[in-house]
């Protein structure tokens, strides 16, 4: 079974890395922009083997080297972090912009909110923000301590654009947290709220899966216009190691990606349960021989084959498995096509199930009178999609999350993540639906 | 831009009418001459109390020399306050079974001292029923009906502890409460929230800052603009208490005590000056943002054990080979306790749905582990 380590999802060569779809490189955008050509295509750029806090370290340096406005802040930064993400950068770029802040998070947001505030009068082009003041990257030391700071974000952060008529704004700041479990941190150092954030219009949540993504979507959020909170996940910082490119590059927010195309079931996920879906669908497609599992997976499979008779069916089921990268505001039309192919939808993730990011996405599925959408602007006709995949849906939407318990007890701990023979049960529960 | 790469942080500017505070842990003379049986007198150093709009403490305290051997048997049972001893011990024996305590994750020694065992804080720390918290808590909170806990999130124990005084005081007891935090929190804005209710409403909330130099990686000067965390309370006044010696301890929060106790004279701020040897946790090795000099110079001068060990046996109280037995019969104890936790069973599964929301008042069910596990209540 692939474990993160040798997960096929992570880019292993260099080649691989070079190719990651929708990579947009900034020397490739400069050269556009003046109407020259270097090396816009994947000759010639470096690679680098690095894992997810080595691959955060190296977006931060980019973001204050290519602009002078960046600052990095937060408690214990200075000298590399918790988790080492900011190692040494205090001593490249000077204690004067890589700094300790006292403990307070509300305190620390709320300084972030006023210094991206300076940068208000400035354009941004995505590569942008190369002038005066603005640029905020603030650090929650684990985001179990983000609700001090929950008021800042909601009340000032959010509304800063909106309620100045568009005046002022503080697209310049970028909130980073340590995200979900470890598997034995406890209530307050293993909480994955990503879903209470699903309500703050104004706001980006992003979480990345893995270090080329780290780099690319982190430098992204840095220079997008919009306050985006960028959750990291623990467990990745160490155990995902890929090739990385070294220069300045980023991926787009709002934009799920597809990992594995399939046309039977569709999965959504993000941060560290992308791998424990992988794994899942592992087991769906080699049950360990002799085992009960193999058994259950057999039964469940016929039931499935029995559904869809008088179809042309393969002997075992395909899955696509989506990461959905931005969590607010999340790629919908992306899951509405996927789901206009495979008419089953299973949703994942470590945060609480109720008011979590997979009911919000159960529910958008099913409300398809409402045509509005939570997402960029698309040119597509959500509505009309949202009505296919619900009228289409060939078993009710299935959403795998922690437990509504009062957060994540060490001894439950693992019980409370959703792990692959839970995930697996999901599979089935809803393929033989 | 260049105008911001100039910047530089000023650098704290020492306040001159504070004098330093004393934190040499062994500075108590012996007044007259010590009884095994009988009180005695000591004088505690001068300086080793620093005072913000309130007069200083007495310096002469009567000592019983029980008190001191139980003080000594605290030693070596909790590795994340070592360095720290002296003031968890020195509470305790300042204060009443009926006061109230509240304090950070740092909690062990007080959970022991506050009427738990030892098998209970090492259970809870393994996560076995045996725990105080039924194995569902873990090291940061244990609790005792006088001590509110160890609480995770850094200074949000300070206003709780202010409403902890508000019912004392609303109960018209003859008690308070000591809300501790250390000089990282110190900084929260919910701390001076708490200092100006407690104030403005005049409750029996001793805040306790422990001000062990370092919040995580961070030292206090690099941290908080005025380092004298006593002074902190605008109208609260304080004192600054040499942390590293228990007698000293004792006496100012006896002090403190009397003021918001029997004087009724409203909140007081304590500040410990005192030292952790160890990292911040376990993950922490301590040294990348100290020197080993400095942490070896506390270890080798300033131990509050080791000062105890010399009153006793300067005093003639004990000799060198009672307290080697002292030190053994502790060893032995925790040896025992950590075996009967260990034997201890991890929580039960039915567990995982329990104490969530009051007993009868729960949502008719919760899920389970796997698809058939649904929990009815
Ligand atoms: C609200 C919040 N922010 C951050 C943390 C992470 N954290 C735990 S302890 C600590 C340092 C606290 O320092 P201090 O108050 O001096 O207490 P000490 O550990 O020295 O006893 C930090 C930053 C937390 N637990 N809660
Ligand atoms: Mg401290």
């Amino acid at each position: 079974m692939p474990s993160i380590a040798s997960s096929a999802l992570l880019k292993h060569t260099r080649e691989q890395a070079l190719k990651m779809p929708e990579i947009v490189w900034a020397d490739a955008e400069l050269d556009e922009a003046r109407g020259t050509s270097s090396l816009s295509s994947t000759t010639g750029r470096e690679t680098r083997k690095m894992n997810t806090y080595q691959a955060i370290r190296d977006a931060l340096s980019i973001a204050l080297s290519t602009n002078d406005s960046a600052i990095v802040f937060g408690e214990d930064v200075a000298f590399g972090g918790v988790f080492r993400c900011t190692l040494g950068l205090a001593e490249e770029y000077g204690r004067e912009r890589v700094f300790n802040t006292p403990l307070t998070e509300q305190g620390v947001v709320g300084f972030g909110i006023g210094y991206a505030s300076m940068g208000s009068k400035l354009g941004n082009s995505t590569l942008g923000g190369r002038g005066m003041g603005g640029t905020a990257i603030a650090e929650v030391q684990f985001v179990d301590y983000i609700w001090p700071a929950f008021d800042q974000l909601l009340n000032e952060a959010s509304k800063f654009r909106y309620r100045s008529g568009g005046q002022f704004n503080v697209g310049g700041l970028t909130v980073r947290c340590p995200t979900m479990a470890v598997g034995h941190g406890g209530l307050y150092h293993s909480q994955s709220p990503e879903g209470f954030f699903m309500g703050a219009g104004g706001l980006k949540v992003v979480i990345p899966r893995s270090p080329l993504q780290a780099k690319g979507l982190l430098l992204s959020s840095i220079r997008d216009p919009n306050p985006v909170v960028f959750m990291e996940p623990k467990v990745l910082y160490r155990s995902a190691v890929e090739q990385v490119p070294t220069s300045d590059y980023i991926l787009p927010l709002g934009r799920a990606e597809i990992l594995t195309t399939g046309s039977d079931l569709t999965v959504v996920t993000y941060g560290t349960s992308v791998y424990r879906c992988e794994q899942a669908i592992h087991l769906l497609t080699h049950p360990p021989e002799g085992t009960g599992i193999e058994r259950t997976v057999r039964d469940a499979l016929g039931d499935w084959r029995r559904s869809r008779k008088g179809q042309n069916t393969s002997s075992t089921p395909t899955i696509e498995l989506i990461d959905l990268r931005t969590i607010l505001p999340y790629d919908l039309p992306l899951v509405l096509r996927s789901l206009s192919k495979t008419h089953r939808l299973l949703i994942v993730h470590e945060g609480p199930t109720t008011g979590g990011v997979g009911m919000q996405i159960a529910g958008d599925v099913m409300s398809g009178f409402n045509t509005t959408s939570t997402t960029n602007e698309s040119e597509e006709d959500v509505g009309r999609m949202r009505r296919e995949a619900f009228l289409g849906l060939e078993a009710p939407v299935k959403v795998i999350g922690g437990w509504d318990t009062p957060g994540v007890a060490l001894q439950y701990e693992k019980f409370y993540i959703p792990d692959e023979v839970r995930i697996l049960d999901g599979l089935l529960e809803v393929l033989a639906y | 831009m260049s105008s911001l790469a100039r910047l530089r942080f000023s650098r704290r500017v020492a306040r001159p009418f504070i004098r330093t505070i004393q934190t040499t842990a062994d500075t108590t003379q012996l007044q007259d001459s010590a009884h095994e049986t009988e009180p005695f007198w000591v004088k505690i150093h001068e300086d080793s109390f620093q005072t913000y709009n309130c007069d200083k403490p007495e310096l002469d305290v009567k000592m019983a020399a029980d008190a001191l051997y139980k003080a000594k048997m605290i030693r070596g049972f909790c590795h994340l306050a070592i360095g720290q001893e002296a003031v968890s011990v020195g509470l305790e024996h300042g204060i009443t079974k009926n006061d109230k305590v509240i304090t950070s994750y740092r909690c062990h020694p007080l959970a022991v001292l506050r009427g738990g065992t030892i098998q209970g804080v090492i259970g809870e720390l393994l996560g076995r029923q045996i725990g105080m918290s039924r194995g569902k808590g873990g090291s940061m909170h244990i609790f005792t009906p006088s001590f509110f806990g160890g609480n995770g999130i850094v200074g949000a124990q300070v206003p709780l502890g202010a409403g902890i005084a508000f019912a004392q005081k609303y109960n018209e007891e003859a008690t308070c409460t000591f809300a501790m935090y250390g000089d990282g929190a110190a900084n929260q804005g919910q701390v001076f929230e708490a200092f100006n209710m407690a104030k403005l409403w005049d409750l029996p909330c001793v805040f306790v800052c422990e001000n062990n130099k370092y919040g995580m990686g961070t030292s206090a000067e690099r941290s908080s603009s005025n380092t004298q965390y006593f002074t902190r309370g605008d109208k609260i006044p304080g004192l600054q208490v040499n942390g590293m010696d228990i007698i000293a301890v004792k006496q100012g929060v006896e002090y403190a005590r009397k003021w918001t106790v029997e004087d009724k004279k409203g909140p007081l701020l304590l500040e410990f000056v005192t030292y952790r040897y160890g990292g911040h946790s376990m993950s922490d090795p301590g040294t990348t943002y100290r020197t080993r000099e400095e942490v070896q110079r506390m270890r080798s001068t300033q131990d509050p054990i080791r000062g105890l060990q010399r009153y006793i046996e300067e005093w003639g109280l004990a000799s060198e080979q009672d307290l080697k037995q002292i030190d053994k019969d502790a060893k032995a104890t925790v040896d025992t306790a950590v075996e009967e936790a260990k034997a201890s069973p991890i929580p039960n599964t039915q567990d995982l749905w329990t104490d969530i929301y009051y007993a009868g008042t729960e949502p008719s069910f919760m899920r389970g582990r796997e698809r058939e596990e649904v929990h009815h209540y």
